[in-house]
């Protein structure tokens, strides 16, 4: 298949695939905001997402034969240019990406019909494509200051798909302009931490950085720099206690932003984070190996209990998966913690197993809501009886966040309990243990009003049955079904973590 | 072709038979998977080759599902015959649940036999609760949906706690094999607590004498035979050799003879000696040598024969008269002649008299234990020997066929539940007087044992006419417990009557709060001290639009730790 659609594909397009994925979006994002009409905007949308998966596959073939491709922007060379680099690590994150945001704009044209005034729907596809090229440009490149740049492009574009939300909910606004404050810090800290390891290296490329650290060692000056970088990509990712910005913004965005951003934001700027962790910083320094047991284990246990519990005292559903997404965060941070390569590639795992099971669940959200208002649990009430198709998606999809055998979540968990337990850390254990009861607890909740509880009435009436549009069910059925699917051939998922973590371990 | 089939495991055809049985809704389609499936896994049973097959990859696993070799060998052809003559037993009985968990549970059993690792021997062990608990669910009644209730959360619990003690295992070990595992390790603690909780070791026996009863008649003959003998293979796998399975095994054979003898239902008397006779094989999984496992997996052959006769007889009874409780019967040998001659048949081989199956198994575990020494356990084993006689060997054919005529004159038993007990009692006279072909079949061929010799039977004769004796006296004198209607309280009261009054409360409590939580929820907001609604609700102070600035102190004062913990790194 790969080898086919390879064999197609002009050469020029497979030398220049690692430019083209990111330059592409970022340049029809520009023709989409001129768009006479919301489905023109839409069509080019859906043809760079469907472009942009054409790259990754095409990078995929290119990755089966060689480690790692290099990518000199402009003819360039390191440490000079800015190169692009694609391993086993990061390809993982591309493809998910890359397939979660095809799903989402075929999912989008129905839910944004309904959510966004008629002449900001161009605007609001072109915003998307840039936060969509902003974040492959982060997962892709190879240069340190780069990085920070695709940040800021899809952070930006972020903070104004937020604020869109605001034709349904107001408080959307403030939602987003707390998340354009807290993000700016963010990125700052981040800015901050590169200039650093600037100053001490000299170069920005961030496989030369690895190289001139290895060899002078570690100063004040690239300990501080740790220091930000870690604060800085944590609050991104969402990382407990600086996650106060992700519920309001989840809560209150168009379903498709949030069903997008809930599978991808998060996740490339963890990704990012373990890039600096284990590429530019080697875990085997004492300070690094210090604050993966001393931040990231801590923060990681701390913050699955407590968002879980918070995730319990929610009524509404949204801001209540939300919650369940910090704590998922709370998962990885502990994967990562554990600072071990079957640590790892748990935390990687459930880095994409989470993105699909979270994004099933916003979506089937979003399809409740292109035909009730949900903002409550309680709306949710009969919806097994009215919208049968999408409460399954949600009850697959909630199944397998709880972590119940056949679904993916059981797999993820399965392989982080097992890496928990070669590092012996039986607390952890209970830990993890301790809030996938939690998670039984809040999913059950819905899932009770969903199943147990009398469908909607009106004026004496039950509601008919009713079904959300097919370019809503296809993606998330099909997001669903992955839940299940991939339990049974793990090989895919887990076989790509484990080569990921150890392509980032090395030989360690 | 040939390579192919080795690679299937024999309980693929029964499971899948119970799948496809659990759909068609034409009766006589699913008497005939249940009589085709055994027959198709005796063939692939015949032409297994010894070795590790069935190797499937599932969710990142190896798992290994067909490993072929002495000791699973011989576990899994009882297994396959006693799905036959559960099929023939059962074939006049139109109820699609019971045909499909059967055979399911069959399937899964011998699955669980062939089970090359821990990993697919969890998958099945679970698959056989979940399954066979619908075999009690059948009976359709109050008493028996509770009963079916707590079993399942015993046997999940087992599964739970054997897939922990797995986890814990293969963390340590670096493999998922299921080959000896031993108690030294909190990981083969867990496995063994599942294993024993299947097995009925003593206070974790109380699901058998609650559930098999109470199950259809069909059920509890199917029950019989599968779970508490999967687990002796597997501690026989898994504990060979381990000191305190002597001592549990010796309590296993010893204490349910009192509560059998008083015990008034008599499918509840057979219960309590499966218990008993689990006992012998469980001592001699302790006693560990090759004499001694060969003496298990023989008596484990006989005994789903012999137990699997019994519940038949008594099934049988219940089918036609419609109870099985002492009391009330007595006189059937008049109107159900076969089945009072099979009864007998089953009785005295339990009784391990001379000519019988049990004779020649069950004496094979006893010469083990005496060659090792072990007089005390020996004379509660000889003990216990003489209180089966008692309880199952005089008890149930005397109160059931003779004893005082009842007046009950019902017809005989319907035809194919008599073949199935005459196949059943020709196997246990036929493996009595030609054991050859079962001990060819035993796991160590180094263990020579010759059961008819001059001291062996004149010692079980003089055992078996002592006990003879002894319930004809007691009954002559009126000493012997008469049949009463009595419910007799054994240690399962503490979670019949305490732990299902305990989880009864929780469940109606967890009723009330999940009704009321959103009461709750109102009611913390406005009540004072509530604290955990102040922190964690949706207006509480961690949820609560915090002003930016109170963020980025958050955000500078992690910051300060990070940085802290980078300083003082050595």
């Amino acid at each position: 298949m790969i080898d086919f659609i390879t064999a197609l594909t002009p050469a020029a397009l497979i030398h220049h695939a690692p430019a083209l994925v990111v330059t592409v979006p970022l340049i029809l994002s520009a023709f989409t905001a001129i768009m006479p009409s919301s489905r023109a905007a839409w069509g080019l949308c859906l043809s760079a997402a469907l472009f942009v998966g054409w790259m990754v596959i095409l990078l995929f073939g290119q990755l089966a034969t060689q480690d790692v491709i290099v990518y000199a922007m402009g003819g360039w060379d390191a440490p000079m240019g800015i190169t692009y680099r694609v391993d086993a690590l990061n390809l993982q994150i591309l493809a998910l990406v890359a397939s979660i945001g095809l799903l989402c704009v075929i999912y989008g044209y129905a839910t944004v019909k309904d959510e966004i005034a008629k002449d900001k729907r161009p605007l609001f596809y072109s915003a998307f494509l840039i936060c969509f090229a902003g974040l492959l440009g982060v997962t892709i490149t190879g240069d340190a200051f780069n990085v920070f740049v695709f940040v800021e492009i899809s952070s930006l574009a972020t903070y104004a798909l937020i604020a869109m939300g605001a034709e349904r909910d107001r408080r959307a606004l403030t939602a987003s302009y707390n998340y354009l404050v807290l993000g700016t810090i963010g990125a700052t800290f981040f800015v901050i931490g590169v200039g650093f390891l600037y100053m001490a290296t000299g170069t920005l490329n961030m496989a030369d950085m690895a190289g001139i650290l290895a060899e002078t060692g570690h100063t004040r000056v690239t300990q501080a720099a740790f220091a930000f970088i870690v604060v800085g990509l944590g609050l991104k990712a969402a990382m407990f206690p600086l996650h106060v910005w992700l519920p309001n913004a989840y809560a209150t965005s168009p379903s498709f932003v949030t069903a997008f951003l809930a599978s991808t934001a998060t996740k490339v700027a963890f990704y990012a984070l373990i890039r600096f962790l284990y590429a530019v910083y080697t875990p085997d320094t004492g300070f690094v190996m210090l604050s993966f047991t001393w931040v990231f284990a801590v923060v990681g246990v701390v913050g699955m209990i407590l968002a879980s519990v918070q995730a319990l005292f929610q009524s509404d559903p949204r801001r209540l998966l939300a919650y369940s997404s910090v704590a998922q965060v709370g998962y990885m941070m502990l994967g990562l913690g554990l600072g071990n390569a079957l640590g790892l590639a748990a935390a990687l795992m459930h880095l994409v197993n989470h993105a699909i099971m979270k994004g099933a669940l916003f979506m089937a959200l979003g399809a409740f809501g292109l035909k009730f208002g949900i903002s409550k649990i309680s709306d949710l009430n009969g919806l097994g009886r009215t919208m049968p198709a999408s409460a399954a998606a949600f009850t697959v999809a909630g199944i397998s966040l709880i972590g119940i055998p056949l679904t993916i979540g059981f797999t993820s968990k399965w392989y982080l309990i097992i890496a928990v337990l070669e590092r012996g850390w039986w607390w952890a254990v209970a830990a993890v243990i301790m809030s996938s009861l939690l998670a039984l607890a809040y999913i059950t909740r819905m899932l009770a009003a969903i199943w147990m509880e009398n469908p909607p009435e009106h004026h004496g009436e039950t509601v008919p049955k009713t079904r959300a549009p097919a370019m809503v069910l296809v993606p998330m059925g099909l997001l669903a079904f992955a839940n299940v699917y991939f339990f049974f051939n793990a090989d895919f998922i887990v076989g790509m973590a484990q080569r990921a973590a150890s392509a980032v371990m090395g030989g360690q | 072709m040939t390579d192919f089939l080795v690679n299937i495991s024999p309980a693929w055809p029964i499971i899948i038979a119970g799948l496809i049985a659990a759909i068609i809704p034409n009766s006589n389609l699913r008497k005939g998977l249940a009589l085709g499936a055994p027959v198709l896994a005796a063939i692939l049973w015949m032409s297994a080759e010894h070795g590790q097959h069935g190797i499937i990859m599932f969710g990142g696993f190896e798992l290994t599902t067909f490993r072929f070799d002495g000791l699973s060998r011989i576990w899994g052809l009882v297994f396959i015959i006693a799905t036959f003559l559960n099929g023939l037993f059962g074939l006049h009985e139109k109820d699609r649940v019971t045909d499909a968990a059967g055979l399911i549970y069959s399937g899964a059993a011998l699955a669980a036999v062939f089970a090359g690792d821990l990993l697919s021997l969890f998958l099945f062990w679970e698959l056989t609760a979940i399954s066979s608990v619908f075999l009690i669910w059948a009976a359709r009644n109050k008493a028996a949906y509770r009963a079916g209730l707590r079993y399942l959360a015993v046997h999940v619990l087992s599964g739970v706690l054997l897939l922990t003690g797995a986890l814990i295992r293969a963390s340590e070990t670096g493999n998922w094999a299921f080959e000896h595992i031993g108690l030294d390790s909190p990981g083969g603690l867990l496995i063994f607590l599942a294993f024993g909780i299947k097995c009925a070791f003593p206070f974790m026996h109380n699901w058998l004498q609650d559930a098999y009863p109470k199950a259809t008649v069909v059920g509890t003959v199917i029950l019989s035979a599968f779970t508490t003998k999967m687990a002796v293979y597997a501690l026989a796998r898994g504990y060979a050799g381990e000191d305190s399975l002597i001592y549990i095994g010796a309590i296993m054979t010893a204490f349910p003879v009192f509560f059998a003898v008083v015990e008034n239902d008599l499918r509840k008397v057979l219960s309590y000696s499966v218990n008993n006779q689990l006992g012998f094989m469980v001592v001699g999984i302790g006693v560990g040598t090759h004499l001694a496992l060969n003496g298990v997996a023989a008596h484990a052959f006989a005994d789903i024969i012999f137990k699997g006769l019994l519940f038949m007889s008594m099934g049988a009874v219940l089918h036609r008269v419609g109870t099985v409780k002492a009391s009330e019967l007595g006189g059937l040998f008049k109107s159900m002649p076969l089945t009072t001659i099979f009864c007998i048949i089953g009785a005295m081989t339990i009784s391990a008299f001379p000519l019988f199956s049990a004779f020649v198994t069950k004496s094979m575990i006893l010469a083990a234990v005496a060659q090792e020494h072990h007089w005390l356990v020996f004379g509660v084993l000889i003990f216990a020997s003489a209180g089966v006689l008692e309880h199952s060997g005089i008890k149930i054919p005397y109160f059931a066929f003779f004893a005082h005529d009842s007046g009950k004159r019902v017809k005989e038993a319907p035809a194919n539940m008599l073949i199935a007990m005459a196949i059943a009692s020709v196997l246990c006279i036929f493996l009595g007087i030609y054991y050859v072909p079962l001990y060819n079949l035993l796991p160590f061929q180094d263990a020579v044992y010759e059961p008819y010799t001059f001291d062996h039977v004149v010692g079980q004769m003089q055992l078996l006419l002592g006990a003879i004796f002894a319930f004809a006296f007691l009954l002559k004198v009126g000493a012997y417990p008469s049949e009463k209607r009595s419910i007799n309280l054994d240690t399962d009261w503490f979670y019949r009557r305490f732990g299902d009054g305990i989880v009864r409360w929780a469940w109606t409590m967890l009723g009330r709060l999940s009704a009321s939580i959103d009461n709750v929820i109102a009611r913390s907001k406005t009540r004072m001290g509530s604290r955990l609604h102040e922190v964690f609700s949706p207006i509480g102070s961690l949820s609560r639009d915090i002003p930016s600035g109170v963020l980025t102190i958050w955000t500078s004062a992690l910051l300060a730790i990070v940085m802290l913990v980078a300083y003082l790194a050595p």
